[in-house]
């Protein structure tokens, strides 16, 4: 356990090395956060009994989605990892004592979660402070905020496995592009990171909230802003719970196949 | 104990000639070409021993070294060391071996060199004693007082492969392979890495496997050498079984290999 830790550490204190990069990430999801509220206060003002979602809530959802960002989006990748297995260089990582799943795993938790940790607070924080209702507001329980935390925690690592199954298959391809762009921009509209999933039409939506990109950063922030209430939380978290291990087993599946057929390129 | 028995791996290769037209036409049907890496490789080395694998470009010294450090699963044929088969048992095997491959970097480039050994030695799990105690031999014997508190990316070429080379022996593995050690190193920093090496085989009774294209450091390091070329074992013998060879009285190392190079057709 030691050292999976340890190399949490590592991948930790390498993301935290650039401060610029986290000072231009926070002002452009700042802006961005803002641009879409405006965006879907058009839309709100055309037609409010139309509109699928509180107003309030969906502020919500928009800042937590803006400043836990590099948690959830699932065109952020690893250039290393690709770099490693299209150069050779994995070579040294096989030469290790270590199950490379998890050690990859560990890997994309700690450099997401570094990422998140520098940039979160003032996003929240600006968030909080606007005026109603484009502010981000506090949940009236304490349950529904636990749930929350837990529902997010959840959603990060189906992230993190949804991730590790595509390092998976680049394996196979020699270059990781093709895999990479149809699966970041399918993810992306899936898992409700360009509109939130409620504003799909129901018979769709119904299909869509079973997949494991609804299991992302769609239920997290749905609790928190109270869209997702009651039984349906249960629901929506043994869900995420399902997915979790089903990607987890296919991705363990298919590194383990890809690692006996391996060919390390070059020299 | 290394034991190696009518080890095989084939490529795929897929060739075509250059231009426009025949990149269209590898898009539906690709001509692959079948590549001996290795083909049927033999041989035995006891604990201690310091084995020089010498070879032309491509003559499967690398798909060689990637086997035995477990990387790789050959296509048939056996292979033990210390009474484990790499590929099939690779985490428990590694914790034996140390791999430098002279081509790449084990670490990790923003951050300074102790911190990269820190994550190795936890890696490893290495007690602390253990590594307190090996740190500072590396660190000495490689001169690297100063080098190891500079991020890597800073570092020349010849102080990062020395950097490397005390890293892949942080855990004291019982056999080190070393995959050109000597790449882009100036004339000090190869003598120290020389003497380092030999040092270490003495001390320790490391076996060491070596491939290099400098005969300097076979000269210097190895007693045995195995020449491979087209994937097959053409000789296992001493360097004076090498010299042997020559056809003139005076011919430096380099020429007495170039000849066998061209005798053999590889």
């Amino acid at each position: 356990m030691k050292k999976y830790l340890s190399f949490f550490r590592m991948r930790f204190i390498n993301g935290f090395q650039y401060r610029i990069a986290a000072l231009a990430g926070i002002i452009t999801q700042f802006v961005w956060g803002m641009m879409e509220i405006l965006m879907f206060r058009a839309f709100y003002r055309a037609n409010p009994s139309a509109f699928p979602m509180e107003f309030s809530a969906l502020s919500s959802y928009v800042w937590f989605q803006q400043a836990f960002l590099a948690l959830f989006m699932t065109w952020f990748w690893e250039k290393e990892l690709f770099e490693s297995i299209k150069t050779g260089n994995i070579a040294y990582e096989l030469c290790r004592p270590v199950d490379i799943y998890s050690m990859w795993f560990v890997r994309g938790i700690a450099n997401r979660a570094s990422k998140a940790i520098l940039r979160c607070i003032p996003i929240l924080l600006t968030g909080y402070l606007l005026p109603s209702p484009y502010r981000l507001v506090l949940p009236d329980h304490l349950s529904v905020f636990v749930l929350f935390l837990m529902s997010m925690l959840l959603g990060f690592l189906v992230v993190v496995a949804y991730g590790m199954i595509i390092y998976g298959l680049t394996f196979y391809t020699v270059n990781p592009m093709g895999i990479r762009m149809v699966s970041q921009s399918l993810a992306e509209f899936l898992s409700g990171a360009v509109i939130p999933l409620p504003f799909l039409p129901d018979k769709i939506r119904a299909v869509v909230e079973l997949l494991p990109f609804a299991a992302m950063q769609n239920v997290p922030f749905r609790i928190y802003s109270q869209d997702i209430s009651g039984s349906d939380i249960y629901q929506a978290m043994l869900l995420q719970v399902i997915w979790l291990i089903i990607l987890v087993t296919v991705g363990k599946i298919i590194m383990n196949k890809a690692l006996g057929s391996l060919t390390v390129q070059g020299g | 104990m290394i034991k190696v028995e009518k080890l095989s791996k084939t490529y795929q290769v897929a060739r075509r000639n250059s231009g426009f037209r025949e990149a269209i036409k590898s898009l539906y049907s690709k001509e692959y070409e079948e590549i001996k890496a290795l083909d049927c490789i033999s041989f035995t080395i006891l604990d201690g021993e310091m084995v020089g694998y010498i070879g032309p470009n491509g003559a499967g010294k690398s798909s060689t070294i990637k086997v035995l450090s477990g990387i790789l699963t050959p296509d048939s044929g056996e292979c033990t060391i210390n009474g484990r088969i790499p590929w099939k048992e690779r985490k428990a095997h590694v914790r034996d071996i140390g791999v430098v491959f002279g081509q790449r970097s084990q670490l990790w480039w923003d951050v300074p060199v102790i911190d990269s050994f820190e994550l190795i030695r936890d890696i490893y799990s290495v007690p602390k004693e253990m590594y307190q105690r090996n740190l500072e031999e590396l660190v000495e014997l490689l001169s690297l007082n100063q080098i190891v508190k500079t991020p890597v990316r800073q570092l020349s070429l010849g102080q990062r492969m020395r950097c490397e080379i005390a890293a892949a022996l942080l855990h004291s593995p019982k056999i080190l392979f070393l995959d050109e050690p000597t790449i882009g190193l100036d004339a000090v920093s190869k003598l120290a890495v020389r003497d380092f090496i030999l040092g270490l085989n003495q001390k320790h009774n490391t076996t060491v496997i070596l491939t290099t294209h400098d005969m300097q450091d076979i000269e210097a390091l190895t007693s045995r050498i195995l020449l491979i070329g087209k994937g097959k074992i053409l000789m296992d013998g001493s360097l004076d079984e090498l010299k042997g060879k020559s056809v003139h009285q005076d011919a430096s190392l380099d020429e007495i290999v170039a000849q066998l190079y061209k005798q053999f057709r590889i």
